[in-house]
């Protein structure tokens, strides 16, 4: 790819046969120059379809409905070609299809280099281009099918009609809900077995002298396969080429910034700070905080102290909530004096770390706030640690018992323990948030622990909702002379009330 | 019965005179070296050796089939495994840029293991074997043989005797020796049907469709089932069996099982209506298949394989010829025309082969000097062609041959094809 500045060129017709179909393999880089606005834009759009592809991937089953009317609802508002026909009417305002598909052509080569570069970068790229893919693949009819193999060159023979009736059986016996009539109606294509391992590995497939008989349904299987294969090879191709592109100023500081961002709400930017008092934390733990952060501060009280691990997860939750950097060295001071740090060493090892936290030390980075992802992915605890995610980490006897003493319901505990087991973390920790707060449906796709407690926060009315109540018994108390609260609307008495309140709350 | 008391201690002595005189290192070669056809196959192939005291070496590669005999005589290993093909030689894989020395290929194998079976055998325990539970390898091989040919296409197998409580296969056609780590993986969980640890009771759980493979394992399970499992292993003859598979059956099921047992003690009569009740429970239900009875045969019978093993490309497996050190068993290939015959316990040892040879023989002329010009490796090959014959290991390098006649005639086929398809244009 040539970069000139800020000019626009006109595309050469020869790439526009690559764009007649809306599913390609992107073996072919694109050749045409491209602004460096395009260029930043492109990526960053492709960048939030994939984290949608990601989070979307984790909340919800891949093939149910809700997660194709949410993905697809993601493509339209970030303009990336999804449908089949070529509908190239240039309507002003509108992107038209062929645009669509260039960006998509052009936004995956792009994320291509900033993804090339570790084996865990690649494993995340490719990983939900996949699931991309899988999505764009199964969408596309049967014709379309076809048509997309034939044009990239997925010479799998079709078994002739003979064949098919005379391992009938074996056929309908192999797959799942496949019925007489549907397989006279599908093609089958014969596939060496190391073509679709997954099917043989699960045995979904009928297995003779060495080939699969995949029936046309399955083929994405297959061709997934295939693209992994093309695209993993493609990094490494492309990791070996990247110094010359890093060289570029211009493209470097944008490459770098794509490959470590969070796309989404990250709670850098406190929005309630000085909201919350320390006194709010003990309650708070209980009914507001995913059962990580409860835990951590579980932890926290019993043992005075936490290893760095915790104090990094759980201290920059409590940024997020809207602790000032005041209250934070209060909170963890008190604690830890508790235990076996006098004032002085505290002030001496631990006040640095989290001043840090807050970015005024050092580089003066202003530290984000773990997202779910990075809790259950990085840096798994050991013993001794209380950090990460306890439906990720914890032997599931012991999250049982743990929920069990926090009184949720054992038909609700074996829901979670049934989505544990599938490895949907985050969907658990959103069922507990619904155990715990009473509700059908969360209402939200859990992705980070202080969207946990805002949504949590929202759900509990915060202090409005509260002393709306307060002031709607206190009105009913007026009446009977009898009644044992004095009816006074004032806010203090409201503080007061909430107080209660929250002591009702409180778990401990 | 053939052994010939086997002591542990005389292996220091029994050893070098296998090595010298009866390990049949020209079959062992040309097994190894595939028809040449690929450039230093054998001279890239790695042996592990464990060596008296437990010393193990790894990365030992030859560079010839005279090598390979000259540092066996010398190093003289009680036990010898083989490994994978390589990038480089493996001897020489420290002086190799750090990152390039990587295993290429290796041949398909499976280790099947007696003590993996404990939970459902009675007759034996851990190391322990006989008769009676052996029907269980035969099972295995039927089964897996089978299935590797018929549904995953490979041609050349070689089933090996392990010398104590099991057998391993070598899958060596060139396409199984290509496979990568995730299609072994693949395969072997085909071929997996008993999944779970001590804490799951029932093992295998079937549901419709049956898939053709299990289907086709079934019917050989179900040949043998009645004779192994009813008669010898007497599943269903005292009550602490008869507990553990009432264990893997639902409660209605049971109870009147429970009931019947008390007045009926006849092993083949309960076996019956088990079946019985379990066909009656599925005709009457409408969930459709439940297949408790099959379950059951094949929890007691289904081959029990280590996915692990036939997962990597650079794993070593006990190589066939060695010696097991315990039981002085020779790790010989079994021929599997007559496998129902099969006995481990006829099986020579490594004392027995060498008895065998030191007795005079009457009927064979000795020509020590007929030819003045040989050389002398041609020589001690002659002679130790005549020395195997000589003894009980004859019958198991035949089976080699045989193998390997029939891994050249294929390839031979490969070739003619391919030139056919050559001389097309």
């Amino acid at each position: 790819m040539q970069f000139s500045g800020r000019r626009k060129k006109l595309i050469s017709s020869s790439q526009s046969d690559l764009y007649d179909h809306c599913l390609q393999f992107y073996g072919q880089p694109p050749l045409d120059n491209i602004s460096l606005i395009e260029f930043e834009t492109f990526a960053v759009e492709r960048l939030k379809l994939l984290k949608t592809v990601e989070n979307l991937g984790v909340s919800y089953v891949k093939t149910t409905d809700q997660y194709i009317k949410k993905l697809e609802a993601e493509f339209l508002s970030l303009n990336f070609p999804f449908r089949a026909e070529v509908d190239d009417r240039k309507v002003p305002g509108v992107t038209s299809e062929y645009e669509k598909r260039r960006k998509d052509h052009i936004s995956h080569f792009i994320l291509r280099l900033a993804y090339c570069q570790t084996e865990d970068l690649r494993r995340w790229f490719i990983q939900q281009e996949m699931d991309l893919f899988r999505y764009r693949f199964g969408i596309l009819s049967s014709k379309h099918k076809t048509e997309f193999l034939h044009k990239n060159n997925l010479k799998y023979e079709t078994v002739s009609a003979e064949e098919k009736k005379y391992l009938r059986d074996k056929l309908i016996n192999s797959s799942y809900g496949l019925s007489g009539i549907t397989l006279e109606e599908y093609d089958f294509y014969r596939v060496p077995f190391q073509d679709a391992l997954d099917l043989v590995r699960t045995r979904k497939v009928y297995l003779l002298a060495g080939n699969a008989y995949i029936p046309q349904n399955e083929i994405v299987t297959i061709v997934l396969n295939d693209f992994r294969t093309r695209l993993s090879k493609a990094l490494a191709v492309t990791a070996r080429s990247l110094p010359a592109v890093q060289s570029d100023e211009r493209l470097q500081p944008l490459l770098s910034h794509l490959s470590h961002a969070y796309v989404g709400q990250d709670y850098s930017i406190q929005k309630n700070v000085g909201k919350i008092s320390l006194e709010q934390i003990d309650p708070l733990s209980g009914k507001s905080f995913p059962l990580c952060m409860r835990h951590l501060h579980k932890a926290l009280r019993e043992n005075h102290h936490l290893r760095h691990g915790g104090r990094m997860q759980y201290g920059l939750f409590l940024k997020g909530i809207g602790l000032t950097l005041e209250q934070a060295m209060q909170f963890w001071r008190s604690e830890f004096v508790k235990g076996k740090v006098d004032a002085d060493k505290f002030d001496k090892a631990y006040a640095y770390s989290i001043r840090h936290m807050f970015g005024k030390e050092g580089k003066r980075t202003d530290y984000t706030p773990y997202s779910c992802m990075k809790v259950i992915l990085s840096n798994p605890p050991s013993q001794g640690d209380y950090h990460g995610c306890p439906f990720r980490h914890s032997d599931p006897e012991l999250l049982k018992q743990k929920l069990q003493s926090y009184k949720i319901a054992p038909g609700g505990i074996n829901q979670i323990l049934e989505l544990v087991k599938g490895m949907h973390y985050q969907l658990a920790c959103q069922k507990y948030f619904e155990l715990t707060h009473s509700v059908e449906d969360a209402g939200f796709s859990l992705n980070h622990p202080n969207q946990y407690f805002t949504e949590s926060q929202k759900l509990l009315g915060g202090g409005q909702g509260i002393k709306k109540e307060v002031e709607m018994s206190q009105k009913s108390q007026e009446n009977p002379p009898s009644a044992s609260r004095p009816s006074q609307a004032n806010p203090k008495q409201a503080q007061e009330e909430m107080g209660d309140l929250d002591s009702f709350f409180q778990d401990e | 019965m053939p052994t010939s008391d086997y002591d542990s201690a005389c292996l220091p002595d029994l050893l070098p005179l296998y090595y010298r005189r009866l390990f049949p290192f020209s079959q062992y070669f040309r097994w190894l070296s595939y028809g040449g056809v690929s450039k230093n196959y054998f001279q890239n192939r790695e042996f592990s050796f464990t060596l008296k005291d437990d010393i193990y070496v790894r990365y030992q590669s030859f560079s010839s089939q005279n090598e390979l005999e000259k540092e066996m005589q010398k190093m003289v290993p009680y036990k010898i495994d083989i490994g994978a093909v390589y990038s480089h030689r493996p001897s020489q894989h420290n002086t190799v840029k750090s990152g390039t020395f990587q295993a290429l290929e290796k041949e398909l194998v499976f280790d099947i293991d007696m003590t993996d079976y404990d939970d459902v055998r009675r007759c034996c325990s851990a190391a322990d074997i006989c008769s009676k539970c052996w029907t269980l390898m035969t099972i295995a091989i039927r089964i897996l043989d089978r299935a590797l040919r018929e549904d995953f296409g490979f041609h050349h197998l070689l089933w090996v005797y392990s010398g104590r409580r099991g057998v391993h296969c070598w899958v060596c056609d060139d396409a199984a020796r290509k496979l990568s780590v995730a299609a072994r993986s693949a395969v072997a969980e085909y071929l997996s049907l008993v999944k779970g640890g001590e804490e799951t009771l029932r093992k295998v759980v079937l549901s419709d469709p049956i898939h053709p493979f299990i289907s086709r394992s079934l019917s050989v399970v179900e040949h043998y089932f009645p004779q192994y499992a009813i008669v010898d292993q007497d599943i269903l003859g005292n009550k602490e069996s008869v507990d553990k598979v009432l264990a893997l059956l639902p409660e209605d099921i049971k109870k009147d099982l429970i009931e019947y047992y008390q007045n009926h003690k006849e092993p083949m009569k309960r076996w019956d209506r088990l079946r019985q009740l379990v066909d009656h429970k599925k005709s009457s239900s409408k969930k459709g298949g439940q297949y408790y009875d099959k379950e059951i045969m094949l929890q007691y019978c289904y081959p029990r394989l280590d996915v692990n093993v036939s997962k990597g490309v650079n794993h070593l497996l006990k190589s066939p010829f060695s010696v097991h050190p315990k039981t002085g068993r020779i790790s010989v290939p079994i021929d599997l025309k007559e496998l129902d015959t099969f006995d481990p316990f006829e099986v020579p040892t490594i004392s027995l082969i060498c008895e065998e040879l030191e007795k005079p023989r009457a009927d064979e002329a000795e020509d020590e000097d007929v030819k003045d010009k040989e050389n002398e490796q041609e020589a001690a090959e002659r002679r130790r062609i005549r020395d195997y014959k000589r003894t009980s290991l004859a019958k198991y390098v035949k089976v080699l041959d045989r193998f390997l006649d029939s891994m050249a005639r294929s390839r031979k086929g490969e070739m003619l094809k391919k030139s056919d398809l050559q001389k097309d244009f």
